[in-house]
C-alpha cells in the first residue's frame, strides 16, 4: 500500500482541538467534521486539500483529548498519510483504528517542507522525498498493527474472527 | 525482573504471570465507560460489528455530560441516541440529567471502579481513576465499541516512570499545583505512551481529591496512565462509596523505571499554566506583569470535587467578584452540588457574585456555559489552554487551582491567595 501527495506541514504539540474543535462536535458526520479540519491552526487547510494529500509535523501529533472525530476529519478530508516525529498515544491507536496510515519518523519530520511531494510505503516504512530526491526510514507497524491495518481497521478485526 | 503497579495489573487482567515494556496483550475489562461525544460514534461502530451484543450490561458506563444539558439540537439527537442506546441494551449505568455528574467525578463517587480494576473509557481523562489503584486509559470510540462488544481490548504495555512524592503541600498549595508542577518539568509529551507512577512518603498528605488531580492530569504529560498505591485512605474511599471487591497491586521492589523524579511537596508553589499548552508553568511569584482577566471557572474532571469548592468558598467569603469578571461554579456532580449547598458554599459563592451551574464539562472544551469571545482571558481550574480551547481562537486560557482561581477571580487578574 502506497501514498503519495503533496505536504501540509505543521509543528510540534498539534492537539486535536484545533484538529477538530469541540464546537463542532455536536455532530459525528465524517463529512461535516471534514469541512472543519484542522480550522484553528490553519484556516486555509480545507480549501487547498486534494485527495492523496499528506500532513508533516514535529513531535506528538494529536495530544489533547481521545476524540476519534479527530483522525476521522482528517481521513475524510482527503490526508492519505500523516508522518511526525512522534504521535500522542489515544491518536496512534485511534488513527490505526479507522484506518488512517500514521508513520513515525523524526528525519522526515525535520526535513519535509510544505509543498513538497512525498511518497510513502506503508510496508516497509520508506518515505520519498519527490521534490527534494531524498529518502527517509520510518519506522514501519508492528506486526500485531499491520493485521488490523490489512483487516481494514478493528471493526473488520473482529469480524473475521 | 519485577513490574511495576500498572504491568502488574495488566498482566493480571490479561491472564499472564509476566508482562514487559512493549508486549502487546489482550486483556480483560472492568468497566468500558463513554459520554455524549464519543459514544455516538462509538454506537455507529458498534452497529457494524456482526451480532454486536454488550459483553455485560453492568460494566458499560454511558455519561452524559460534555453538552448536556442538551446545548443545541445537534446535541440533543446525540445525547438522544446514546440514551437510546443505553436502553434498547439496559445498560444499568446510565446517568441521565438529575443523577449525572462529569464522568471521572462520577464515576468513582457511584463506585464504580475500586483499585485493580482496568477500565478504557473513551476520554482522555478516564486516566483519574489511578488515583484508586486502577489501571485506567483514554481510548477512541472504536476502541470502547469493541470494548463493549467482546469485553476486551488490546494494550501495548508501558514503560514506566516514577515520581517519588516526600514532604507537605503548603497553605494554597494543592493536587493540581503538584501535576502542574510536573508536566512544567517533564513537558507535554514527557511521559508519551508512559505510566506515571506516583510512589513515596509523601503520598499520606495528599487527600483522594489531590490524587484524582494529579492521575487526571497524566494524559497532559502524554501519559497513557498515572497510578497512585493503595493506602488505607484509598480503602476508606472505595469501602465508603462502593460494594465492589477490590484488589490491591504494589510495584515489585526490582520493578524497572526509565526515570525517578523525586518530588519534595513543601517546595511546589501555586503554578498556572499560561496559553496554549499545560507545560507552560509559572508560580504565582514569577507573574511580573498583571495578567487581566474577563472569566474565571471552577469545576471540571479536574477540580470540580467539594474540597476544591470549600478552598474556593474560603477565598471568597466576605468578598466581591472583580467588576467585569464573569465566574462560575460548576459542581462536578448532584452529590457535590448537593453538599456545597449544605453547606452553605452557594451563598458564599452568590453573595461574592458568581454563578453556579448543573453539572456540566461545558466550557472547559468550549462546548457551553461560558464560551470566551476574542481577546479574552479566562482563569479555569480545568485542564487544557490548547488553542480555541474555551471559545475563540484568539481566547486565552490560564489553568490553576481553585484558591488562585478564586483570588484571581477577586482582584481581576491572576493572583495569588497571600494577595487578599
Amino acid at each position: 500500500m502506497k501514498a503519495k501527495g503533496k505536504v501540509f506541514r505543521y509543528g510540534s504539540n498539534v492537539d486535536t482541538d484545533v484538529i477538530i474543535p469541540a464546537r463542532y462536535l455536536n455532530t459525528s458526520d465524517p463529512s461535516e467534521l471534514a469541512q472543519h479540519c484542522m480550522e484553528d491552526i490553519d484556516a486555509d487547510f480545507v480549501k487547498l486539500v486534494k485527495a492523496g494529500d499528506i500532513i508533516v509535523a514535529d513531535k506528538n501529533f494529536g495530544c489533547g483529548s481521545s476524540r476519534e472525530h479527530a483522525p476521522l476529519s482528517i481521513k475524510t478530508a482527503g490526508i492519505s498519510c500523516v508522518i511526525a516525529a512522534d504521535f500522542a498515544r489515544i491518536f496512534y491507536r485511534n488513527a490505526i483504528n479507522i484506518g488512517l496510515p500514521i508513520l513515525e519518523c523524526p528525519e522526515a519530520a525535520a526535513d519535509i517542507e510544505a509543498g513538497d511531494t512525498v511518497e510513502v510505503d506503508f510496508n516497509t516504512g520508506l518515505i520519498i522525498n519527490v521534490s527534494k530526491n531524498k529518502t527517509y526510514q520510518g519506522q514501519a507497524f508492528p506486526e500485531f498493527m499491520q493485521k488490523l491495518i490489512a483487516a481494514g481497521g478493528l471493526v473488520n478485526f473482529i469480524n473475521e474472527q | 525482573m519485577g513490574m511495576t503497579m500498572t504491568q502488574k495489573i495488566l498482566a493480571s487482567h490479561a491472564g499472564l504471570s509476566e508482562v514487559k515494556p512493549g508486549d502487546l496483550i489482550m486483556a480483560d475489562l472492568d468497566l468500558v465507560l463513554g459520554n455524549d461525544i464519543t459514544a455516538p460514534v462509538a454506537i455507529d461502530v458498534f452497529d457494524k460489528i456482526k451480532a454486536a451484543a454488550v459483553f455485560d450490561k453492568h460494566k458499560v458506563a454511558l455519561v452524559p455530560d460534555h453538552f448536556a444539558p442538551n446545548k443545541d439540537i445537534k446535541a440533543a439527537e446525540q445525547c438522544k441516541k446514546m440514551r437510546m442506546f443505553a436502553g434498547e441494551h439496559e445498560i444499568t449505568n446510565y446517568f441521565e440529567i438529575g443523577q449525572m455528574g462529569v464522568e471521572h467525578a462520577l464515576l468513582p463517587e457511584k463506585g464504580l471502579v475500586v483499585a485493580g480494576n482496568l477500565v478504557i473509557g473513551a476520554d482522555s481523562h478516564t486516566c483519574t481513576y489511578g488515583a484508586l489503584g486502577a489501571f485506567s486509559t483514554g481510548v477512541g470510540s472504536t476502541d470502547m465499541a469493541a470494548g463493549m462488544a467482546t469485553g476486551k481490548a488490546w494494550f501495548k504495555v508501558p514503560a514506566a516512570l516514577k515520581f517519588v512524592l516526600t514532604g507537605k503541600m503548603n497553605q494554597y498549595v494543592s493536587g493540581k499545583d503538584v501535576i502542574l508542577h510536573i508536566i512544567g518539568m517533564i513537558g507535554v509529551d514527557g511521559a508519551l505512551y508512559k505510566s506515571m507512577e506516583f510512589v513515596g512518603a509523601g503520598i499520606a498528605n495528599l487527600t483522594m481529591d489531590d490524587r484524582f488531580t494529579i492521575a487526571n492530569m497524566a494524559i497532559e504529560a502524554g501519559a497513557k496512565n498515572g497510578i497512585f498505591p493503595v493506602d488505607d485512605r484509598t480503602i476508606d474511599y472505595i469501602e465508603s462509596h462502593s460494594q465492589k471487591e477490590y484488589t490491591v497491586y504494589a510495584a515489585d521492589e526490582d520493578a524497572e523505571y526509565e526515570q525517578v523524579i523525586e518530588i519534595d511537596l513543601s517546595t511546589v508553589k501555586p503554578t498556572v499554566a499560561f496559553p496554549h499548552l499545560p507545560e507552560n508553568t509559572r508560580t504565582t511569584d514569577e507573574i511580573t506583569e498583571p495578567v487581566y482577566i474577563d472569566q474565571v471557572v471552577i469545576g471540571s474532571c479536574t477540580n470540580g470535587r467539594l474540597s476544591d469548592f470549600s478552598k474556593a468558598a474560603k477565598i471568597f467569603k466576605g468578598h466581591q467578584v472583580a467588576k467585569g469578571v464573569r465566574t462560575l461554579i460548576i459542581p462536578a456532580t448532584q452529590k457535590i452540588y448537593l453538599q456545597c449547598m449544605e453547606l452553605g458554599y452557594f451563598k458564599t459563592f452568590v453573595e461574592a457574585g458568581a454563578i453556579i451551574s448543573a453539572p456540566t464539562c461545558g466550557p472547559c472544551l468550549g462546548g457551553h456555559m461560558g464560551i470566551l469571545a476574542a481577546g479574552e482571558r479566562c482563569v479555569a481550574t480545568t485542564n487544557r489552554n490548547f488553542v480555541g480551547r474555551m471559545g475563540h481562537v484568539d481566547s486565552e486560557v490560564y489553568l490553576a487551582n481553585p484558591e488562585v482561581a478564586a483570588a484571581s477571580a477577586i482582584l481581576g487578574r491572576i493572583a495569588d491567595p497571600t494577595e487578599l
